[in-house]
């Protein structure tokens, strides 16, 4: 592509090379390498002479001792007579807690907001538009924040909030209700499973049948029946799974699960930023879809519904999901932000033992990397995804 | 808008509005769904924040009524912009923000568009420094420790995206090098920078790097927080920056070689002018994020405007008053981010019908 014949020639290379890099190129490189290679060195030197003047040594060794940080919430057994290592696991996994559970919450609601944000009722429509912008047009700190001071605002455990039934709202967190986790409850789970599964299999038959003589027949009915069915069936062998109902008994609750304040303000924060976000790519990607898919689907004679699932949702899914996929990573990483309510993440963790062993740069690597790790995985888990729904072009 | 003959006028405007609201019987039921919620929050917010609000007074006239107590917001209103800032040089930081939006708002305006306005800041921002630091022309020197409120958000963003935005320009470029080493360079540093949350690379910044320096050489932390925010800002910026630079088509490039350009002619001349220029909106989307990042810096104490308000609610003469200092900030951030998206939009909408 360059143009040597021409008068106004530019400095050509050197040497030339395969490939049309020239020597300037190569050069160019072996500069950036060098100083790269410096600055590393330097930093390492540096790094040594400090940590050595405060009496530290660069190293992993200190994960195995007694970390003594109090952690109030932990999924797995943990007390502050356990390894940094055991309390950085428990900050990782608190941290993948309120990314999980988050996710889903925000794509739910995201998903329903985007399809309101979308109706013909303009009330609905111009509501929905507000809450987007609000949310949208101010910092996710703020916004944490704001739910922990209300959620501390709540009245105490003797006078909770009790908006559903088994649901307590009070200044120490939420109290649900949750199943006994028994025999009777895995039984019922495995029915479920079961019934999904041969649904699926009855779906699969279906299609194969459709592909030969073009009948079609619902699997709706018998699918419903088989996945209400079996944990019924499940229920009469080995009885009904139990609820553990929370009840106020003296200054405290009983029973049931706990959402401490800090999780439960962390959680609620970043679910509504994030679906207002998801609204928006929801919405988007719906619009997307060209109008006379709609009208050829609907010349079809094809129901509504139908249409929505088989037609639209399928081509809006392919705009949805690449920008969908960094929604979820900035969830992820906006988690960190619990720091600042005080809810025991993986960086708040790391942040208590950075000020207790003074390794910081060993515990800044640590959760640098499990971050960046989380983010790998997740863009290749949903890049798989949308291999499977992108276009596929002969 | 309104007063356009080929616009329906407000009250006919108004009746389709409240017609699609009663059009069949599921509208007629979400709208009144709607009603209700509106019913449920609205008139105790109302209450809360006008009605039965303090408007003056202190903390004793706060507590004795029932609304909101924004006589505290007015109390701390000179301090959530300045911060600790030394009361008698509390001018500077005013100029500062004053410049500042006339270069904002002057920014804004496509007329002054071309290499006057590049020029103009880059005399501004070192202006600003000066003006905030002190220390030269009679001005006495002023810790960036003691900055505080708005005014060091505005240093943070403007510096931030000053200085980021050409280097995001350099990544982008990088990234799509045709030298390998460089290109794997800047996808690595451009993944890596966004892989990760802002506040770790500003714990870096704050607890890392001053360990990487030499023994003996400090550098002052709110230099270190602009670097870290400037990485930040680079990186998610040449993100953008990259996308513009595949969006234009191929025949640019092999015209600009058949013109015999070198590489840095054909960049500077040909590519980037129209590369940047699809992408603004893009820009002015992503810098909204960026700006609400700032509030990040509360992890690592550097006092800007929203963690000058937490401070405030720790006054001893005002406690219990979050709620109120919370909905002023979210205020004072959804204007100037909405503007901003506005502004988007608008040149978004420009660009598309000058396509046509």
């Amino acid at each position: 592509m360059s143009s040597s014949s021409l008068p106004l020639d530019p400095p050509r290379p050197l040497i030339p090379l395969p490939g049309g890099q020239g020597l300037r190129g190569i050069l160019w490189q072996a500069v950036l390498v060098i100083a790269l290679l410096l600055l590393g060195w330097s930093i390492y030197h540096n790094m040594q002479a400090n940590m050595a003047a405060r009496g530290l040594q660069f190293g992993f060794g200190f994960l195995g001792r007694s970390a003594g940080i109090p952690i109030g919430e932990s999924i797995i057994p943990y007390t502050p007579a356990d390894t940094y290592q055991r309390a950085l696991t428990v900050g990782l996994l608190n941290t993948l807690r309120v990314a999980v559970l988050g996710i889903l919450l925000c794509t739910i609601l995201g998903v329903l907001l985007g399809i309101a944000r979308l109706s013909s009722n303009p009330l609905l429509r111009g509501l929905v538009g507000a809450y987007i912008e609000v949310i949208r047009n101010t910092p996710l700190v703020l916004q944490l924040v704001f739910w922990h001071a209300i959620v501390l605002q709540l009245p105490s455990v003797r006078q909770a909030l009790n908006p559903l039934p088994g649901v307590y709202l009070s200044q120490r967190g939420v109290k649900l209700p949750v199943f006994v986790a028994d025999q009777a409850l895995f039984a019922c789970l495995a029915g479920f499973a079961l019934g999904l599964l041969l649904w699926l299999v009855l779906a699969w038959r279906e299609r194969a049948r459709q592909r030969l003589s073009g009948e079609r027949r619902s699997t709706l009915l018998p699918g419903l029946l088989l996945t209400a069915g079996l944990p019924v069936l499940a229920a009469a062998i080995f009885g009904a799974p139990r609820w553990d109902w929370p009840q106020l008994a003296g200054f405290n609750f009983e029973g049931g699960v706990t959402l401490s304040p800090e999780f439960f303000a962390l959680l609620l924060g970043l679910v509504l930023y994030t679906a207002a976000f998801v609204a928006e790519i929801v919405r988007a990607g719906i619009q997307a879809v060209p109008k006379g898919q709609w009208e050829a689907a609907r010349a079809l004679g094809l129901p509504r519904g139908r249409i929505m699932r088989l037609v639209i949702l399928p081509q809006a899914l392919r705009v949805i999901i690449p920008p969908l996929t960094s929604q979820y990573l900035n969830l992820t990483k906006n988690s960190s932000l619990a720091v600042v309510i005080g809810y025991p993440d993986l960086v708040s963790v790391s942040n208590t033992s950075i000020n207790q062993t003074g390794q910081a740069v060993e515990v800044i690597l640590i959760f640098m990397t499990v971050y960046l790790l989380i983010s790998l995985f997740t863009s290749l888990l949903m890049n798989l995804y949308n291999r499977a729904v992108a276009l596929k072009e002969r | 808008m309104a007063a356009a003959p080929a616009l329906p006028g407000l009250a006919a405007r108004l009746r389709a509005f409240v017609a699609a609201c009663f059009a069949g019987p599921v509208n007629t039921l979400i709208t009144l769904g709607c009603l209700g919620l509106l019913a449920l929050f609205l008139p105790p917010f109302v209450n809360w924040a006008l009605i039965e609000a303090t408007w003056s007074g202190t903390a004793a006239t706060c507590r004795a009524g029932n609304g909101a107590c924004w006589a505290f917001v007015r109390e701390k209103f000179w301090f959530s912009i300045f911060g600790l800032y030394p009361f008698e040089e509390r001018w500077r930081p005013a100029t500062m923000l004053v410049i500042l939006v006339a270069m904002v708002v002057a920014s804004t305006i496509r007329r002054f568009w071309n290499r006057w306005l590049l020029l103009a800041w880059a005399v501004a921002a070192p202006a600003m420094w000066i003006l905030m630091q002190g220390g030269l022309f009679g001005l006495p020197y002023v810790q960036t420790r003691l900055w505080g409120g708005l005014a060091i958000t505005g240093i943070i963003a403007v510096f931030g995206l000053a200085l980021g935005y050409p280097l995001s320009i350099l990544l982008a470029l990088g990234r799509r090098s045709s030298l390998p080493l460089l290109r794997w360079f800047c996808t690595a540093l451009i993944e890596c920078i966004r892989g990760v949350p802002l506040i770790s690379l500003l714990f870096m910044a704050a607890i890392m790097v001053p360990l990487f320096l030499p023994q003996g050489v400090t550098v002052d932390r709110l230099i270190r927080v602009l670097f870290a925010y400037t990485l930040f800002t680079a990186a998610y910026m040449a993100e953008v920056v990259r996308g513009g630079l595949q969006a234009i088509p191929r025949g640019q490039y092999e015209a600009a070689d058949s013109l015999g350009l070198t590489y840095w002619q054909k960049m500077r001349l040909i590519i980037l002018p129209q590369a940047l220029t699809i992408t603004i909106p893009a820009q002015v989307n992503t810098f909204i994020g960026l700006f609400k990042d700032t509030t990040l810096v509360v992890v690592i104490g550097v006092f800007d405007f929203f963690t000058t308000l937490r401070a405030a609610l720790g006054d001893p003469n005002w406690l219990g008053f979050p709620t109120e200092a919370y909905v002023y900030a979210a205020t004072v951030y959804f204007v100037l981010c909405f503007a901003m998206s506005r502004y988007s939009l608008a040149l978004e909408r420009r660009f598309r019908a000058g396509q046509r």
